[in-house]
């Protein structure tokens, strides 16, 4: 076998000695902190990209406060408006109606005034008769009264009235 | 990219024109019994062929391009970069320290001493022991003998092989590896302190630590437990590709398909596995929870095997891609001079140069996907010992005779 006769021990063992005290070397020189930096730099890495991703959160959570807050102003204005607008419409109900009572009050008084008046006019008609009736009866009652048997009459007439009642 | 890919080109042709360090062995190992007669037969002209390639000859037969891929996959204990001159030879690179131990004890020298000789022929004396350097292992001379004497399989009757600590090119291989991954990814965890955005070669190495932390340790261990074996994955991670990548370049380490590499890998997967094993794990070995008894004894040995198998399979698979690609890289480029008579000088390097383009850009992938695999298995049977498993049924039962056995 040729590869067992080439076998050579002496550069196994010098293989075996360089290749320990490469790993050793490598190890604490060059492995070791190469790879602490690479971690370190890849958590940088990591965390940059979370404090970003926090701040994009952050700014939508913002954006998303920002439209809470303009559609509450929004619907404060509409509410504002609504009652602007219920508020002129109570008044020119609340108007009208003061002045349907007022119109119906002075449309009252126009008829008691009214009545008023023509009780008076009927009052004063029914003086100016009944003056013109005494008037009347005074002018019949003077023409009856003229001749004493008449008078005499009169008072027995009145007289058997009188006892009757 | 590109730019590399053609330097390792040119430089590997160069290499195989002036090279005169192969030594061309045409052994065949694997079926001794089938082809004695042959494999008699090529052991005899090896010889001729290493001689002569030795001799002074340029790498151009059949044969010798064989032996020089062959040297080339083996390990070395001189950092040769390529050789010229026909008669004269001349080597350009650099010796390395031999440290071998000895029946006399541990031996220190410079592999100059050798001469660039690869057959046993000469001779080092240190210190009381006598060395030679056969297929570029280190024997050592049995007591009283002064010259190599070889059998019939060539190989060597008075001398045995020696515990061998050498510098060899694959150590420095490793070292240079090691030394990159050191630079880079400690430049890395600098360039953190100045802010959390890494500057340089950093920009390019952090995403392939996040890749092996998300691709391929988290998905297999978990979430909570992958931390722990980070360190061991990453390194093993970046020092199988940046050394299946030294192994595309002209320089020409073979770290990673060296047997004794790859079984020193899978070892550290296989003890690391082991050792962070829970309850579930072993329970899942030598008694399979909810399969009838008769089951859980025939899966025993089953459970047992694979314990070693999984380890088997990575240290076979990163071992066999890697030299696999760097003989075809090599035997592409060797088309140049096989096809030279077929084809023409210019045809057979065309055909050469595209084929080599070609499997080379290949190759570029294989070294990232063997690192890789590599990597993704080990973390995967790392996940299945540390696996929290979710038998409750099972568990509530156990718990319940664990109770009436303490009752009793």
């Amino acid at each position: 076998m040729s590869l067992i006769n080439d076998f050579s021990p002496g550069l196994f063992i010098m293989q075996a000695i360089i290749l320990v005290i490469l790993i050793l070397l490598l190890g604490k020189f060059a492995w070791k902190p190469i790879l602490n930096s690479l971690n370190e730099r890849e958590e940088g890495i990591q965390d940059a990209l979370d404090a970003a991703e926090n701040a994009k959160k952050d700014l939508e959570n913002l954006q998303a406060d920002n439209e809470r807050i303009l559609n509450e102003a929004r619907a404060e204005r509409d509410g504002l408006l609504k009652d602007a607008r219920e508020m002129k419409a109570s008044i020119l109900a609340k108007a009208e109606e003061e002045a349907t009572a007022q119109t119906e009050k002075m449309i009252a008084q126009a008829k008691e005034v009214i009545a008023a008046e023509k009780k008076a006019a009927v009052a004063d008609l029914k003086n100016q008769v009944a003056g013109l009736s005494v008037e009347i009866a005074e002018k019949v009652v003077k023409t009856e009264l003229s001749d004493k048997d008449k008078q005499l009459a009169l008072v027995e007439t009145l007289l058997k009235e009188a006892t009757l009642n | 990219m590109k730019g590399a890919q053609l330097l390792t080109k040119i430089f590997a042709i160069l290499v195989l024109v002036v090279s005169n360090t192969a030594f061309a062995n045409t052994e065949k190992h694997e079926d001794p019994a089938q082809h004695h007669e042959q494999a008699h037969d090529d052991h005899a002209s090896a010889g001729h062929h290493g001689a002569e390639a030795h001799g002074g000859g340029e790498i151009d037969t059949k044969d010798e391009i064989d032996g020089y891929i062959k040297h080339h996959l083996a390990d070395s204990h001189d950092f040769a970069l390529f050789s010229y001159g026909d008669k004269e030879r001349h080597h350009v690179g650099f010796p390395l320290p031999v440290i071998v131990s000895t029946s006399k004890g541990l031996r220190v020298f410079s592999s100059s001493k050798f001469h660039h000789n690869d057959d046993g022929h000469q001779i080092v004396e240190a210190d009381g022991v006598n060395l030679v350097k056969i297929h570029s292992k280190i024997y050592e001379l049995n007591e009283g003998a002064h010259t190599v004497t070889f059998d019939a399989e060539h190989h060597p009757t008075n001398a045995h092989k020696v515990l061998d600590f050498s510098i060899t090119k694959n150590v420095v291989g490793m070292l240079v590896a090691g030394l990159l991954l050191l630079l880079g990814f400690g430049s890395l965890a600098k360039s953190y302190k100045k802010g959390p955005i890494p500057t340089g070669v950093g920009r390019f190495l952090e995403p392939l630590v996040i890749f092996v932390r998300d691709e391929i340790a988290k998905p297999n261990i978990g979430e909570k437990k992958y931390k722990k074996y980070m360190p061991y994955l990453l390194t093993v991670f970046f020092f199988i590709w940046v050394l299946n990548l030294l192994g595309l370049t002209p320089i020409g380490f073979n770290v990673t398909g060296n047997i004794a590499v790859t079984v020193c890998l899978a070892i550290f997967t296989f003890i690391i596995t082991n050792v962070s094993g829970n309850k579930d794990y072993w329970k899942h070995i030598f008694w399979m929870p909810s399969v009838p008894v008769p089951m859980k004894i025939v899966l025993m040995p089953i459970e047992i095997l694979g314990m070693f198998t999984k380890p088997f399979s990575l240290l076979i698979r990163l071992f066999a891609n890697i030299t696999a690609g760097h003989a075809v890289v090599m035997g592409l480029i060797a088309v140049a001079y096989v096809a030279r008579e077929a084809l023409g000088v210019a045809g057979g390097f065309g055909v050469s140069f595209l084929l080599t383009m070609f499997i080379s850009l290949i190759e570029l992938l294989v070294a990232f996907l063997q690192a890789f695999i590599f990597t993704m298995l080990s973390s995967l049977f790392i996940g299945m010992a540390v696996e929290e498993h979710d038998h409750h049924h099972d568990h509530d039962a156990e718990g319940h005779g664990e109770l009436d056995n303490s009752v009793i």
